[in-house]
């Protein structure tokens, strides 16, 4: 990808784009959890039986005295997190996306949002790649369901390195915080070291022609899509938009601005998560075309991870043609 | 008004049982105001209101955050009014401001909002939608506990409530980090909003259901103000399990019309049912926060 520059330093140093390391999101949860927990003793975590699944089983282990089982109930963990951090705590919350989410809806939007509890949900297990589990258990929908909460931070990283890094920064902050991560292996390509902001995405390349908008394991994909387009000579900039809410309008607006197109790309429904977030944030302030990637407003099914990409439309190819649609439509 | 020490307010059972009929006045003019709201939990909650909070808890007025503070959680939000008259009662928040009970810019949203969402002193997190408030008063025992600190948590919950799955979740979680410095008051007035709770959905036998979930269970007369300050502090002496005290109340109590009877759950009394309620309502030396009916 030599014809475009590297903006920053965004990447890992010496990225093989052809061979990256790969390593789970979810076990950059799971090491910062017990990295936290080292130095602050209010850090406290709630098992709903994944522990093993979400990571959790490592500070378990660490901090016996601060980690409380809740049993199958994620109803009651939202609601014990909101007690427990009105004594002080910090208390992580972990299940899988749409058990995190969808189950405790309500739990979450009167006991954490409203009432501006100090809670971290941190769901695992996100998005089409939980594969073979199926429809069930492929969340697509907990970022829109998230976003839509006030008072709630929406995040999802890009790899291990920045889940470890978004987990660590958000115990910082006294607010209620969706952070949404994966259960599979992925390519680990963002740089541990460089400046991390809730709500200031991070441009990986510069682009004159396109702007790809790509959040959690699709930033990637994304990549992927460039080297595809790379003889095409068309100028791509890609953003990492890690923050969902409260979303970096300034660069939206001037992606729209400096390159007249967008694409977005997220392992979510196109209805109500990235994609409906940059559309919200256009339509508002520069009006531009905007293709997106995501699930269209459909359940998924079992199979492999990318096959399922190939099959709804999210995989890297799929990208590329993205971009040239919305090439097209610039004025 | 009273003076900002920590509790007891009243040693003496007739100031209580004076305080709760305060109470209740006071529910019946919020609501006379309002147009808006519940009477018949709030009515039935007063005496156990007033033993809390003029006797048994840890609090200062003055600093809602209090270090030492008990906790209390309302789990049935909809019977705010009795919350907010006691706090008001007992210092939080000036009197008059019970007139802006359900009003727009106001603190005393008609189901309870925090200190940090809407700045009202006493209440820790939001309540309304139903079946919440064990949940959060078990994290706060365990927080407490993981802390070493010896403050209680109380939780008031309803007995339609219980229909509620998460009750039993958070139940279950109690029982299991033996959560002894956690109370349950459950409101058993039989009532709910579509009829008496039997009718609605069989919830006897209640006291088995709690003690095969671990607790200890008591059985009281709700209204009975010795038997309610005796059964709190033997709650708070159980050790090595969560306590549940399951008070006997009746809906509408002190008002004959409303009395015992489910379809005052939701409605506020209108101008000339609120003149028999605060007639029925004998005055008290604390002496009202307003009078609803001077220049009508
Ligand atoms: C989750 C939820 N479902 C439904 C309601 C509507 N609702 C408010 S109060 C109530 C009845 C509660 O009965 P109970 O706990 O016995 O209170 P009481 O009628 O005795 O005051 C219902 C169904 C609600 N607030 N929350
Ligand atoms: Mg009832």
């Amino acid at each position: 990808m030599n014809y475009i520059h590297k903006f920053e330093n965004y990447l890992i140093e010496n990225l093989d784009i052809k061979n990256p390391e790969l390593k789970e999101s979810r076990r950059g949860f799971g090491d910062a959890i017990v990295d936290l927990g080292k130095t602050n003793p209010d850090i406290v975590v709630l098992g709903g039986d994944v522990s093993g699944s979400v990571r959790t089983d490592m500070f378990r282990d660490a901090y016996p005295d601060r980690f409380f089982s809740v049993g199958i109930a994620e109803q009651d963990m939202m609601g014990t997190a909101a007690g427990l951090a009105l004594t002080g705590k910090i208390p992580i919350a972990s299940t899988y996306g749409e058990f995190a989410t969808g189950r405790p809806f309500d739990q979450i939007r009167q006991s954490i949002a409203y009432s501006e509890m100090n809670v971290k949900i941190c769901a695992s297990h996100c998005g089409f790649t939980v594969g073979p589990d199926g429809a069930t258990h492929q969340s697509l929908e907990d970022v829109g369901i998230m976003r839509i909460l006030p008072h709630m931070t929406v995040v999802t990283p890009a790899d291990y390195n920045q889940t470890y890094k978004a987990v660590v920064e958000s115990t910082k902050v006294n607010k209620p915080f969706y952070i949404r991560f994966y259960r599979d292996n992925s390519p680990n390509f963002t740089n541990p070291d460089a400046p991390f902001k809730f709500g200031k995405s991070d441009t990986l390349y510069e682009g004159s022609d396109c702007t790809i908008i790509a959040s959690g394991l699709m930033v990637w994909e994304s990549m992927m899509a460039m080297e595809m387009l790379a003889g095409e000579k068309i100028s791509v900039r890609l953003i990492n938009m890690h923050t969902i809410k409260p979303i970096d309008k300034e660069a939206i607006i001037k992606a729209a601005k400096d390159t007249g197109c967008i694409v977005t790309c997220e392992d979510h429904q196109k209805i109500g998560g990235l994609g409906g977030a940059v559309a919200e944030v256009l339509a508002q302030e520069y009006p531009a075309p905007v293709e997106f990637i995501g699930a269209s407003d459909t359940f998924g099914e079992s199979g492999k991870a990318a096959e399922l990409y190939e099959k709804y439309g999210l995989s890297s190819r799929h990208i590329a043609e993205a971009v040239k649609r919305a090439l097209k439509r610039k004025k | 008004m009273f003076p900002n020490l920590k509790n007891p307010v009243f040693t003496d059972i007739d100031d209580l049982n004076e305080m709760a009929r305060q109470i209740r006045r006071d529910i019946m003019n919020m609501l006379l105001i309002s147009k808006s709201g519940h009477s018949g939990g709030p009515l039935g909650l007063a005496d156990i209101f007033s033993a809390l909070y003029f006797n048994k808890l840890s609090l200062l007025p003055e600093n809602p955050n209090y270090e030492e503070r008990d906790f209390v959680f309302l789990s049935i939000g909809h019977v705010a009014p009795v919350w907010y008259a006691t706090l008001s009662r007992r210092g939080f928040f000036p009197l008059e401001e019970l007139t802006t009970l359900r009003k727009v810019n106001g603190r005393l949203q008609g189901h309870p909002a925090p200190l940090k969402t809407h700045g009202l002193p006493g209440v820790e997190i939001a309540s309304g939608a139903l079946g919440q408030g064990l949940s959060i008063a078990v994290g706060a025992a365990l927080g407490l506990k993981l802390s070493k600190k010896s403050n209680h948590v109380f939780c008031i919950c309803g007995d339609g409530e219980l229909n509620e799955g998460q009750i039993w979740e958070a139940a279950m979680t109690a029982d299991h980090h033996k959560t002894d410095n956690l109370t349950v008051i459950v409101d058993r007035n039989h009532c709910q909003i579509d009829n008496r709770t039997e009718n609605v959905q069989k919830l006897e036998p209640l006291a088995d259901k709690w003690k095969a979930f671990g607790f200890e269970v008591f059985e009281i007369d709700g209204h009975n103000m010795k038997e309610v300050l005796d059964t709190i502090d033997a709650a708070k002496k159980v050790k090595g399990k969560p306590s549940c005290i399951i008070a006997y109340t009746k809906m509408g109590r002190g008002v004959s019309f409303m009395e015992d009877n489910y379809k005052w759950h939701g409605v506020p009394p209108n101008d000339e049912q609120g003149k028999v309620a605060l007639s029925e309502l004998t005055s008290t030396k604390f002496g009202d926060f307003i009078d609803y009916y001077k220049d009508k």
